[in-house]
Formats: structure tokens, C-alpha cells, sequence
């Protein structure tokens, strides 16, 4: 399978196609939804998309690298982490603190008699360090991850596995280490960002706009990096590795170039998520949450990039109203989309748009050509050899 | 630590923490078994794997209340056909979910992942359903329960010593199953060559679903056999997915001796750890060793070569 | 889940009558002896403008509250329990005629064992139907959770599960034992009753255990003189416990003091048990283990162990007599009854009291008149609310018998304060 580079691509990285797509995306999120929503509703919105950027770096990831990682829910985690670190501070004032036996540090803290605070807690004073360290922090760590496992080339199911396996390592840290982290509570009681209450009701529609900016700003980047050179040698790379390899090029590079580009994206989701949600707790971090952010982008389509937020929005969508109506049968319906998604539609809801919506739409754009003459494969290539490759 | 105990209780406690430590072993083994058949013979990973452990052990539930109530007096057995249940009732299941499932996503390992991931939502919420949210408490016959004592000291768990038997032979019928018998050989031949073996005449598609099934109806013995130490609930299954998982993969991927060191290794490192250091620590050290050496040696401790 | 009265709905309509007729009936005494129901508000149902000025979801014939508890998910085991308990009150209370002349409605929402969905939920609640009070709540992760939606949209909360501590609020009323309410009168009684001076403990790696082994050992280095010999901590889910029970078996300690839960605390017991260790000699005292968890763990493995508590299903007065005999009939036979159970159904029971002494469904009255509200009709005896908002309560001992029922041992003469910023145990 090849993504058509039409001549125009070199010039500017979206095509018109892609342009309608962003900007439909953008008035649904910007107009539709703020006029048709509550507030309440709304920010159950805003909580959904904060999910999206971590689907949206599984699209680079997964659905163009190959590289299919258990373990987002750890850089969503350290991304919200991170920015719960910098509210905490701000709302542990030595005013508002003042019955604790050491005032000025996190209540949690407290409890658990440490009298001062950790040295890795003193540089979240600082929003701007704050906002370095939400993309930095998770960067780093999945290139240490990332340099450690591609250079040995380690793919497929290993790589999964061992994502996963970080996860659950790092949820009994967070939970075990309470004096530091909060422990199983998370870090909670969050109240302002720079002085400015975070908890009003007009606090949260702005940041839902911030938010939905963000996600925006991110996907033109994702669509940059699809476009760009780099983004056809990951396809290539995920087609067949071996070939990329002989023809000169380093593909553990790239691939932990783009997982290092998917922990950021996770990561800005997951400091979005602790500014709507007002607290963070280790329960974004383990395996659960990590396995249903994969099934996000599975339904939107693991090769669409505006298909993996609408996938996002759907799921959290028939989520919460299914589990209001139906508690009973949520989870039915969760694992029965699990295996729909697999066995039924691979390419997601973003597949069925493109060979049954699409090509009966592109007339009606001017004849704007349609994105594949044919619908894609059926079957997306077998993401990575089921061991690594230093088995041949 | 040691310095106030005398040596003979040290040296008596040295000895059943060296016991506790092949419990953990066999306990380990018996729950990676199943799994490590499946993958290695089709590099599916059954993320529902605990799921069909936790099958076993409602089985089990179901057949100790039988006995209880219909015939009591064989109640001291029950056990023992109880496993025999769980076997053919989960790996009913698991030939059932191959055929249904499976068989479609052979070309597209990471997809089965999701799947299973979804087919162990669905068993559990099934269980939630159908059993009750509340975990049942297995009742035991009494000649399972309790030790025995060696010396003053040194005990010796009946039920660890059943596990570890219990392992003991399934390890051996497995092994033997698959280097010994004409199926083994098929299945090997599978496992090299999928193609080739195909084209010799060997029923590949039927080679998998027994695979599966069988591997699947380990689990379930390996869930009955649980019972003895753990809880059972809808949810327990997760509670054995990550080290299971690590078991597999630290192994390497096609070999019954990979799974076996695996298992002993990681075993005796957290046995040792959590004797050494607090619960918490213990484990979270043993899960980054093990990430560790699998970054440094990502085919896994044994691996033998495959052509694809 | 917004179905409005979908309790039990499998029981008939004529059987449904006859529950409340009886629930009605144990009830009817208390009305004359606690002397709460003899002013004017109760014979005339007072206008709805003059008991709601917040506009809250009460109109002249109902009032609207929420339960949030997991239906769903890993905590759906233990919350389930405090559903019923809270329906159970709810209906008792309508059927001796509601609270200030209303019928109590409820709408259940499902937390489904997520913490920002217990917020959302909460949230929605309060926001928009405007419940009067929530009884919900099971973990602290949960309680925190919702803590700053209750006080940003100030709602009331009746929080049933003991806890840690270290925490109060104008908006919640803890109905659980805050935990020296919970650990300083059993560790008190073990050591004079056993002699017991050297304790090892163990518990899940959490919170709320890590919390109580604090202040455990704490009072038992200060006040009893007796030291720790070990104290480890194992994460949640964790199966495998030989290790550390070779290490109490190297310690010889006097007690083994347990904060084990969920399905860790089945695995515990079952392996305690296998290794030897017989809970009817070597003393093993527990705050996490009520017949809910006996009934996971098997009679048979827990028998002998001491568990420290405030209410055991098989407490012998009046009170839980009724209370026991209401919770079978709407529940079955086979339900057991545990603490946590217990302090869920005080929730509706306080609540009401409150809003007819404060003359108000208005929270920040209700918040105001909670301090000194009794209730002499719970099932574990008297209770009265502290200033604090936590409950004055006795701290109870009992051994774990074969059939999974609880022998009380030892009870506290006198109700505990509580007290969730204990002084010298910080």
C-alpha cells in the first residue's frame, strides 16, 4: 500500500481533501458541539479529546510505524502528572495550608511526615518548566525505552508486552511511593493555574477551546509528519522493514523518533486532562486504561488521523450513555467492539467512510479525486514480525 | 536481619523459603503453560487468558457444590474431577473462540491481541452476570488443607506440594504431547514451516484449534488448581495477566525449556526480593529486572530458529 | 443508571406492602423515644418554599437524593452491599412517610469503579437534578474524587466506608470509623487480653492501609510498650504471600495485624492456612475483613481470626435484629451483612434526622444541624454526629466462626470520638 504523493504535497503537506476534513473537524468542536452541549455535557467532551491526542499519536505509532504500544496510558500519566505536580503546588500555599504541621507543601505530603519538599517537586514551582517537562519528561522516557528495544530490534508483540509491563511498574510505584505521588488517591484538589480557578464553569469552556486549539495544532503536525518524507519511509517500514533496512536507511531511528513523537502527543492529552478533569490518579496509568486508548484508534481507523479522533469521540460517547442506561451491558459492548473492530472493519470507522461514503461524496466536491481508487486492503499488513527480527 | 535467630532456625527457614520459592514456581509454570503453547505455536497472545484460568476455577466452584450437595461422601475427591471439568469445559471454549475468532487473524498477531483483549471483557462481565459480582469461596476437601510438619519448624504445604505435582505432570504430558507423539510432530512441523507443513498434509487449521484448545484447557486446570491460593471473582483473572505475560515472553517464545527457566528465574528472584525486601519493592524490582534483561536479550532466554 | 426506583424489582407489589409495613415497624418506637418527631413539621408537611430555598429537586410530595456507588467494575463486589443497605433505608423511611412530608426518590448513577466518572457523576447529580443528598462512595480514591465537586456545588454526601482519616468537610458526613476509631481499642484489647507486645504488619500498598499501620504502630510503640517485628506492604492484587509468611514464621510474633484487601485478602488467608499457621493459636487481628470478604476467603480458612470493626452482622440487640431481618427479606436469605453495609444505611437514616431537626432540606442548614444528631435506632446501637462530622461509635472485636459469622468478643463501654487529625499519630 502506497500514500499517493501528488506533486502538490511537496509544496504544502495537506491536500484539499485533507483541508475540508480539519476544517469540518474544527467546526464541529468549535461551533456544532459548544451550541448543541450543555456546559456539563461539554466538558464531558473536553475530557474525550484529551484521550484523542493519544489516539492520534497511535495513528503515527501504530497505524503508520507498526509499532503498537500497551503502555500510552504511562506518558498520558506522566504528562498529567506532571502538570498535577505544578497545581498542587500552587494550591498548597503556605495560607491555604497553614494547619498542616509543615505548611506549603501538598496535603499528601503531609500525612505521610515528609517535612520538605522532594528536590523533583521544586522545579514544578514554574509554570514554564512545567509546560517543558509535560513534553520533554515523557520524550525522554520513551527514547530510553525506545533506543533500548529498537536497536535490538525488538517489535510485535514483545514491544506490547513489555509497554504493558511498564505500565503496571509504573502504577505500584505511584501507588506505593503515596508520600511522593499522592499513592492510589492521585493528586487531587486541584484549584487554579496561575491564579486563575480552574474549577468555574467558564474556567472549563475556555480550556475545552484550549484544548480543542491544542488537539487541532497537533494534527496539522501529524499530518505534517505523515506527508513528509518521513512519514512514507515509516509506511514503508512498517510494509517491510528488511527493505527499508537494505536500502541504507536506520529504521530504529525513526522508530523511536515517532514513539518519542507519540509519548509527547499522549502527554500533552494527559496535562489537558488533569487542567478539565482537576485531579490525576494512577488509574490513567496502568494496563486497562492503556488497552482502551488502543481501542480508540481502532475504531476511528489506525490509518486516519481525523479517523482516530471521531473514533475517540464515539467510543467515550457510547461509553458514558451506554454505562447511564446499561450498566450491565457496557462491558459487552466494549469487548464486542473489540473484536468488530478486528475481525469486521480493521480500518475502522475512517475504512468505512473511504469505501463506502467517500466515493459516492467526491463528485460532489468539484470531483476532487478520491483518496485511494481502491478501498484499502481488507487486511492492513501484519504490523511487525510476530518475533523480533534477530530471530531469522 | 538474622542475627537473634539461632542457626538451625535459620537454616530451617532457608529451607522453606527455598520450598515457598518452587511453590511460586510451579504456581508461575502452571499459569504460563497454556499460554506459552498458544503463542508459541502461533504467536497469538490470549490476553483472556486469565479469563479461562478464572473458568476453571468456577468450574471448580461448581462441581465442590455438586458434590456438597448431591453426594457428599465423594465430597474428598471432588478436586480431582473437577480439573478434569475444567480441562475439557475451557478448552471447549477455546477451540469454540479459534474457530470463531482466531482462525480469521493468524496473519495479524497484534490484532488478535485486541480481540482477546475484548473476548476477556466480555467473559468477565458474562461471569458478573451469570455468577454474581461477589467472589465465591471454594471449599476444599480437608486432606487438602494444612501442612505437613518435617521438623519443628519446616512445614510443608499440602497444597503447594499438589500444585507442584500437578505441574509436574502436566509439564511432562506436554512435553512428552509434543516431542514424543505423531501431534507434537505436527505441530512442530507447523510451527517451522506453516506452508510446507501444509503442503506434506498436515491439517494445519486443525492442528491450531486443537493447539488452542489445548492451551486453553491448561488454563483451566492451572484456574482450578488455584482455587487452593487464590481468590475467585469475576475480575480475578487480571490479577494473573502481567506475570503470566513476563513468564511467556522471558522465555522466549517457541520453547517448553524457555518457559520452564523463565519461570524459575523470575520466581526465585521475587521469592528471594520479597524475603529480603518489602512486598512492594520485591515485585516492582523483579518486573524491571525482567523488562531489563528482555531489552538487553529481546528474543527471550531460549529461542530456536525459525524461518519466515 | 437513571432508573428512578428500580429497587427490587423483583419482588411483588402485595410483597413489596407487606416489606413495609414490617420495615415500618421497627421504626415506630424510635419516633416516641428519640422525641425528634413531635413538632409541628412532621404533622403538617411544611410549604416546599420554606424547606427549599436553593432550589434543590424537592416538590410538596417528593424529595430527589442520588447513591453513586460502582455497579460496574472491580469494586462492584464490595460496593453492592451499600446499594442495598441504602435503598433498604430509603424504603423504610417512605414507608413510615418520608422525610418532612416527602417521599425520598432516588437516582442511582453507576461510578462504575472510575474515579472522574464518580465525578462527572456527582456532578451530574447535583447540577442537574439537584439531588438534596448523595449517599455514595466506597474508596478514598473515589471519596477525593468528588470532594471538590460537593464543596464547589455544595452538596451533601453521606460517605459510608471507614477510612484513614485526614479529612473532614462542611459536606460530607463520614458514617464509617475514621481509623484510630478502628485500630487504638482493638490493639488495646489484644494487648491485655493476649499479652500480645510484638506485632507484625501487613497489609495491601495503599492509602488507607498505610495510613492505619501508621498510627498502629504508633500506639503500639508509645502506649503499649510492645514493638513491630515486621511491616511490609504488598500491591493491590498481589496473589503470592509464602515469602512473607515464612518471615512471620521467623518472627514468632505475638499478632499478625492485617490491612489485606480485595482479592489479595483470599489469597492471604488461603495461604496462611495452608502453611500451617492456625489462626486459633497464633492471634491474627485484621481491620479489613467483614463477612462480605469471609464469604470470598471461606469460612473455613479465616475461622479464629480476630477482625476489629463497629457493627458484626450477629451483634445481639433489638436494633440489628430488625435491621437483619429487613435486609434478608428485601435482599435473600444468603445476603451477608458486613460493616461497611452497616454505615451505608445509617447514610439516609442521618440524613433525614437532620433535615427534620434543621427544619430544612437546605445544605448549608443540614451541614450546620448534622453536630449532635443521634440515632438511637442503628443497628450497631447508639451513634451520635460529631462536630466533626464523623460518627461517635463503639469499636468492636470479634472471632471469625466456621459458618462465617463474627463472635463479638470485646466491645467498648463507651462510644469513641473520632478524631481523623490524630495528635501524636501523624
Amino acid at each position: 500500500m502506497t500514500i499517493p504523493a501528488p506533486k502538490s504535497a511537496r509544496t504544502f503537506f495537506l491536500r484539499p481533501q485533507d483541508m475540508i476534513g480539519i476544517a469540518l473537524l474544527a467546526l464541529l468542536l468549535l461551533v456544532v458541539l459548544p451550541l448543541a452541549l450543555d456546559n456539563f455535557r461539554l466538558q464531558f467532551v473536553g475530557k474525550y479529546l484529551t484521550y484523542a491526542f493519544v489516539a492520534l499519536g497511535l495513528v503515527l505509532c501504530w497505524g503508520y510505524a507498526g509499532i503498537l504500544s500497551l503502555g500510552q496510558g504511562v506518558f498520558f500519566g506522566l504528562g498529567g502528572y506532571c502538570m498535577a505536580m505544578y497545581l498542587k503546588l500552587e494550591a498548597s500555599s503556605p495560607e491555604n495550608t497553614k494547619i498542616q504541621s509543615t505548611p506549603g507543601i501538598p496535603d499528601f505530603m503531609d500525612w505521610n511526615q515528609i517535612t520538605s519538599l522532594p528536590w523533583f517537586w521544586e522545579p514544578f514551582r514554574s509554570f514554564g518548566f512545567t509546560t517543558l517537562a509535560v513534553i520533554v519528561v515523557p520524550a525522554i522516557f520513551a527514547f530510553i525505552v525506545g533506543f533500548a528495544m529498537f536497536k535490538r530490534r525488538v517489535g510485535g508483540v514483545y514491544f506490547a508486552i513489555i509497554t504493558q509491563a511498564l505500565a503496571a511498574i509504573l502504577t505500584i510505584l505511584i501507588i506505593g511511593q503515596q508520600g511522593y505521588t499522592g499513592g492510589i488517591n492521585g493528586i487531587t484538589d486541584l484549584r487554579s493555574l496561575h491564579g486563575w480557578d480552574i474549577r468555574t464553569d467558564s474556567a472549563k469552556t475556555i480550556l475545552y477551546f484550549i484544548c480543542v486549539g491544542l488537539l487541532l495544532a497537533c494534527i496539522l503536525l501529524a499530518y505534517f509528519v505523515k506527508s513528509s518524507k518521513l512519514g512514507r519511509i515509516l509506511v514503508a517500514m512498517r510494509d517491510k522493514e528488511d527493505r527499508v533496512r537494505f536500502s541504507g536507511y536506520d529504521v530504529s531511528s525513526f522508530k523511536i523518533f515517532v514513539f518519542c513523537l507519540a509519548a509527547s502527543l499522549s502527554a500533552i492529552g494527559g496535562a489537558m486532562f488533569t487542567l478539565q478533569v482537576g485531579f490525576m490518579s494512577p488509574s490513567f496509568v496502568g494496563i486497562v486504561p492503556s488497552i482502551e486508548m488502543v481501542i480508540y484508534t481502532a475504531v476511528g481507523g489506525r490509518l486516519s488521523i481525523l479517523g482516530a479522533i471521531y473514533g475517540t469521540l464515539l467510543v467515550n460517547w457510547a461509553k458514558t450513555s451506554f454505562s447511564e442506561s446499561f450498566p450491565e451491558l457496557w462491558l459487552f459492548g466494549l469487548g464486542g467492539l473489540f473484536i468488530a473492530v478486528v475481525l469486521i472493519f480493521p480500518n475502522g470507522i475512517a475504512g468505512l467512510w473511504q469505501s463506502y461514503v467517500a466515493p459516492r461524496l467526491g463528485p460532489l466536491f468539484g470531483g476532487a479525486p478520491t483518496r485511494r481508487a481502491a478501498p484499502p486492503s481488507a487486511s492492513p499488513p501484519a504490523s511487525g514480525p510476530i518475533a523480533p527480527a534477530a530471530a531469522e | 536481619m538474622f542475627s537473634e535467630y539461632s542457626l538451625t532456625e535459620l537454616s530451617s527457614i532457608f529451607l522453606m523459603q527455598g520450598f515457598a520459592g518452587l511453590i511460586l514456581f510451579s504456581v508461575f509454570l502452571l499459569m504460563a503453560l497454556g499460554l506459552a503453547i498458544i503463542f508459541g505455536q502461533m504467536g497469538v497472545i490470549n490476553m483472556a487468558h486469565g479469563e479461562f484460568m478464572i473458568l476453571g476455577a468456577y468450574v471448580t466452584y461448581f462441581t465442590s457444590q455438586f458434590f456438597l450437595n448431591f453426594i457428599p461422601g465423594l465430597f474428598g475427591i471432588y478436586f480431582f474431577i473437577a480439573m478434569i471439568l475444567a480441562f475439557f469445559v475451557t478448552g471447549a471454549l477455546g477451540m469454540a473462540v479459534e474457530w470463531l475468532m482466531i482462525r480469521r487473524l493468524y496473519k495479524r498477531p497484534l490484532d488478535t491481541l485486541l480481540a482477546t483483549w475484548g473476548l476477556s471483557l466480555i467473559l468477565q462481565q458474562l461471569y458478573r452476570t451469570v455468577f454474581g459480582p461477589r467472589e465465591v469461596g471454594v471449599e476444599l476437601p480437608s486432606w487438602m488443607m494444612g501442612s505437613l510438619p518435617v521438623t519443628e519448624v519446616v512445614e510443608v504445604q499440602i497444597n503447594g506440594l499438589f500444585v507442584m505435582g500437578l505441574t509436574i505432570a502436566i509439564t511432562v504430558a506436554v512435553a512428552v504431547l509434543m516431542y514424543k507423539s505423531s501431534w507434537g510432530k505436527q505441530v512442530r512441523a507447523v510451527v517451522q514451516n506453516r506452508v510446507m507443513a501444509g503442503a506434506v498434509g498436515i491439517n494445519t487449521e486443525k492442528v491450531d484449534r486443537y493447539t488452542f484448545g489445548l492451551g486453553c484447557g491448561i488454563a483451566g486446570v492451572a484456574g482450578s488448581a488455584f482455587t487452593m491460593i487464590g481468590s475467585t471473582g469475576p475480575t480475578s483473572g487480571q490479577l494473573y495477566i502481567v506475570d503470566t505475560f513476563l513468564v511467556v515472553v522471558f522465555g522466549g517464545a517457541q520453547s517448553l525449556l524457555g518457559t520452564i527457566a523463565s519461570a524459575f528465574t523470575i520466581s526465585q528472584a521475587q521469592s528471594t526480593m520479597e524475603f529480603f525486601l518489602s512486598g512492594s519493592m520485591a515485585k516492582v524490582l523483579t518486573l524491571l529486572g525482567v523488562v531489563i534483561i528482555l531489552m538487553l536479550r529481546p528474543q527471550g532466554l531460549f529461542v530456536i530458529k525459525v524461518r519466515r | 443508571m437513571s432508573s428512578e426506583n428500580d429497587n427490587p424489582s423483583k419482588l411483588s407489589s402485595t410483597r413489596r406492602k407487606l416489606l413495609m409495613g414490617m420495615a415500618a415497624l421497627p421504626a415506630v418506637p424510635m419516633l416516641a423515644s428519640s422525641g425528634l418527631f413531635s413538632s409541628p413539621a412532621y404533622a403538617q408537611t411544611p410549604a416546599t418554599s420554606a424547606v427549599n430555598t436553593t432550589g434543590l429537586a424537592v416538590t410538596d410530595t417528593e424529595v430527589t437524593v442520588g447513591i453513586l456507588h460502582s455497579v460496574t467494575g472491580t469494586m462492584a463486589i464490595s460496593e453492592t452491599g451499600s446499594v442495598q443497605a441504602e435503598k433498604l433505608a430509603i424504603e423504610q423511611i417512605n414507608a413510615m412517610g418520608g422525610v418532612l412530608g416527602r417521599k425520598i426518590k432516588y437516582i442511582q448513577e453507576d461510578g462504575a469503579s472510575d474515579w472522574p466518572t464518580f465525578a462527572e457523576k456527582a456532578k451530574k447529580l447535583l447540577v442537574n437534578d439537584k439531588v438534596a443528598a448523595v449517599m455514595g462512595c466506597w474508596t478514598s480514591a473515589s471519596r477525593k474524587a468528588v470532594l471538590p465537586v460537593f464543596e464547589q456545588y455544595n452538596g451533601m454526601l453521606y460517605y459510608p466506608t471507614f477510612y484513614e482519616g485526614l479529612e473532614q468537610s462542611k459536606n460530607v458526613i463520614y458514617t464509617g470509623q475514621e481509623a484510630t476509631q478502628q485500630i487504638l481499642a482493638g490493639l488495646d484489647w489484644v494487648n491485655k487480653t493476649k499479652s500480645a507486645k510484638s506485632f507484625y504488619l501487613i497489609g495491601s500498598d495503599y492509602i488507607w492501609p498505610r495510613t492505619s499501620m501508621k498510627i498502629a504502630r504508633k500506639h503500639i510503640e508509645a502506649h503499649l510498650g510492645g514493638k513491630v517485628s515486621g511491616e511490609e506492604y504488598f500491591p493491590l492484587g498481589h496473589t503470592q504471600f509464602n515469602s512473607v509468611i515464612n518471615k512471620i514464621k521467623l518472627t514468632k510474633p505475638d499478632v499478625i495485624y492485617a490491612a489485606v484487601v480485595g482479592g489479595s485478602n483470599v489469597a492471604f488467608y488461603k495461604q496462611l492456612k495452608a502453611a500451617g499457621i492456625d489462626l486459633n493459636k497464633q492471634t491474627l487481628l485484621t481491620i479489613s475483613v467483614t463477612e462480605d470478604e469471609i464469604d470470598g476467603i471461606g469460612g473455613e480458612n479465616f475461622a479464629g481470626a480476630y477482625s476489629c470493626m463497629k457493627y458484626f452482622q450477629s451483634l445481639d440487640n433489638p436494633n440489628n435484629k430488625d435491621f437483619v431481618a429487613a435486609f434478608k427479606k428485601m435482599w435473600g436469605e444468603k445476603t451477608v451483612i458486613g460493616d461497611v453495609t452497616q454505615a451505608a444505611y445509617l447514610g439516609p437514616w442521618l440524613w433525614k434526622l437532620t433535615v427534620e431537626k434543621a427544619g430544612s432540606f437546605d445544605v448549608d442548614k443540614i451541614a450546620e444541624a448534622s453536630a449532635g444528631i443521634e440515632f438511637p435506632k442503628a443497628p450497631e446501637g447508639y451513634v451520635k454526629i460529631h462536630p466533626n462530622h464523623h460518627l461517635w461509635s463503639k469499636t468492636r472485636v470479634g472471632q471469625a466462626q466456621l459458618d462465617g459469622q463474627f463472635k463479638v468478643v470485646f466491645e467498648t463501654p463507651e462510644l469513641i470520638e473520632p478524631d481523623p487529625f490524630p495528635k501524636g499519630y501523624q
